[in-house]
């Protein structure tokens, strides 16, 4: 009885409501989800969160340890670290939205295209799919900025272009298996064209693993526009990024290791939260856990 | 009454590693407005795949209509372009699947599902579209449409999904409707309710009908002419109480008589088709139903047999009726 009334339950929702009550049910998942709206409440209203601004320096205090007023302390030129995560937070957030943009804009086209045409297209697209992946990403990132130059557009540009063999093999995939139900061949038998077929039953279907590998990309992302940024080869100063965050304080680590603690705290943070909400989702949208 | 759909010399094989399936191999009949004609036979006998060359749905590769005509209001399906085709499709043609439980789409609510036809073909807009999908979800009995109409298709049963089929494949008016066992995977007591629907609607609409079916018991009742296939070959057609009724093919012989009737006293034993249909690979040079007929010939073995008349309007494709 009560079993029966929690599937009618779950009849009643919307397939949104529903993904998402599955998910709020899971703790980890949950966590995920907090420390992700945290990381996207600071990066949209930095200006209105941070205590100070970011860029004004003070060498008197420099590498002040935290305080009320300097929650976090000071870094090495007497800027909050508080403010300037808060504010990193912006570019980390810009960094991986632009880069999976990038991946899904050009990669999932590509996989579903050659998913479903097949036959000849099919053979092109994954060979070229086939040769990007062949490269590691992060000498393909490096290349691409050596070419391009250094820079925040670059870096984005680099790591999103290395991502989108991913997305493509992915959304081939999802396609693959949805292009061979029924309802695919009742829309064309109602006239139905390619077009319409692909962007009303084929891509609205295959969203699920696309939806999880995004958000287990965005923690990618941000981890490797750190990582970048660390190299000297991300955003240019004094621009607070993270990982040059991290680089800056990396010289004062013995007599003051909160300069690079904090950044590097936060990466950990903000990238396990992607990960477990990644995770969490994938679980919610699998559907063979459903009742 | 005028002739709707001529189909002649239908062929359509598919291209595997193993060899050519011939699935259809040369079929033909008519069929005139407003008709009901059932298209019976075994499991992979090719009726469905007949249909679906029909409104050219067949996956290519592996499978290609290799040859014949499809004359549909006199002109040739088969020879239209993509998009001629697809006017034809959903509008003057439409089609009902086998599985209810697949042939919707688990994301759209069913509502944008029926509105989608109405939308290519009628162009109404979104409001014109809603009142007309409510109209057609009470026509094929779902109570409470205004409630339903922005239901997913999970919160369907399998009776009720095929009534939204029905729906989709009615909502412009076509003038043929192809049934691809419509009640094969819903419950005998659901059977009934959706044979009824398509009847009462399609007679109001004057919409003919191909009902594909292996249940005779469905064609007897609910058709006007009816074609036996057999290893992708129509081996007897004709109005359906002479078939039913005075079967003259062998194998339409065989398959009346391992249905079990109840209206026949219980201790008459089934008589089952012994053997099993042929490999549509290597069909046998003669009739392909020869190593199965309890009537054949020695000749049967190297010729294939024609249609030939056997009554009026009854035709049927065997080298024995014709021995005296």
């Amino acid at each position: 009885m009560q079993e029966s009334l929690k599937k009618i339950e779950a009849r009643e929702r919307g397939p949104f409501k529903e993904v998402f009550h599955r998910l709020s049910r899971r703790t980890t998942a949950l966590i995920g989800l907090i420390i992700v709206l945290v990381f996207l409440i600071s990066a949209l209203f930095a200006p209105l969160l941070s205590p100070h601004d970011p860029l004004e320096h003070n060498l008197a205090y420099k590498l002040a340890i935290p305080s009320w007023d300097y929650l976090l302390g000071r870094d090495e030129l007497g800027r909050c670290i508080l403010s300037r995560i808060i504010y990193g937070a912006r570019i980390s957030l810009l960094i991986g939205i632009i880069v999976i943009s990038i991946g899904v804009l050009v990669g999932v086209p590509l996989g579903v295209i050659s998913a479903y045409y097949g036959g000849k297209v099919d053979f092109v697209v994954q060979r070229f799919v086939d040769t990007m992946l062949a490269f590691p990403g992060i000498l393909l990132a490096l290349m691409l900025i050596a070419m391009l130059g250094v820079g925040l557009h670059n870096v984005m540009i680099a790591v999103g272009i290395s991502t989108i063999p991913i997305y493509a093999r992915l959304a081939r995939s999802a396609v693959l298996a949805i292009k061979a139900r029924q309802f695919v061949e009742a829309a064309k038998s109602i006239g139905s064209s390619n077009l319409r077929i692909i962007l009303q039953h084929l891509l609205p279907n295959s969203l699920s693993p696309i939806i999880v590998q995004s958000t287990l990309h965005m923690a990618t992302a941000i981890l490797w526009a750190a990582g970048l940024g660390f190299l000297g080869l991300g955003v240019n100063p004094p621009t607070p990024e993270w990982g040059a965050m991290l680089n800056g304080g990396r010289l004062y680590i013995r007599v003051a290791s909160h300069v690079a603690t904090f950044p590097g705290l936060m990466i950990f943070i903000t990238v396990l939260g992607f990960n477990l909400l990644g995770d969490g989702l994938r679980d919610a949208l699998d559907p063979r856990l459903k009742t | 009454m005028d002739t709707l759909l001529q189909v002649r010399n239908l062929k359509t094989y598919f291209y595997t590693e193993a060899g050519i399936v011939k699935a259809v191999d040369g079929i033909s009949y008519d069929l005139q407005e407003g008709e009901t004609l059932g298209l019976v036979g075994e499991s992979g006998c090719g009726k469905s795949v007949s249909a679906l060359s029909i409104l050219r749905l067949i996956p290519n590769p592996p499978g290609r209509i290799v040859g014949g005509e499809v004359l549909f209001e006199g002109r040739d399906l088969l020879k239209m372009t993509e998009a001629e085709i697809r006017d034809i499709r959903g509008n003057r043609i439409a089609m009902i699947f086998q599985e209810p439980m697949t042939s919707l789409n688990p994301v759209l609510t069913i509502g944008l599902q029926i509105g989608e036809a109405l939308e290519l073909h009628q162009h109404l807009d979104k409001e014109e579209a809603r009142e007309e999908v409510l109209r057609l979800l009470r026509i094929v009995g779902i109570p409470d449409a205004e409630r339903r109409i922005d239901d997913y298709p999970h919160q369907f049963s399998g009776g009720m999904r095929q009534r939204v089929m029905i729906a989709m494949a009615l909502s412009c008016n076509p003038k043929l409707l192809i049934a691809d066992e419509p009640t094969t995977a819903v419950d005998v007591t659901i059977q009934a309710q959706l044979l009824e629907i398509i009847k009462e609607l399609t007679s109001r609409l004057g919409t003919a009908v191909i009902l594909i079916t292996h249940n005779l018991g469905v064609v007897a009742r609910h058709v006007n002419r009816m074609a036996v296939m057999y290893a992708g070959s129509i081996v007897e057609s004709g109005p359906a109480t002479d078939v039913y009724g005075h079967p003259r093919h062998p194998y339409t012989i065989g398959l009346l008589a391992s249905v079990p009737r109840l209206d026949q006293p219980r201790k008459e034993r089934l008589v089952p088709i012994e053997g099993q249909p042929p490999d549509l690979i290597h069909l046998p040079l003669g009739c392909s139903f020869y190593p199965r007929c309890t009537y054949r010939l020695d000749r049967c073995s190297d010729e294939r047999p024609e249609l030939r008349p056997v009554g009026p309007d009854h035709w049927a494709a065997c080298g024995r009726q014709f021995e005296s």
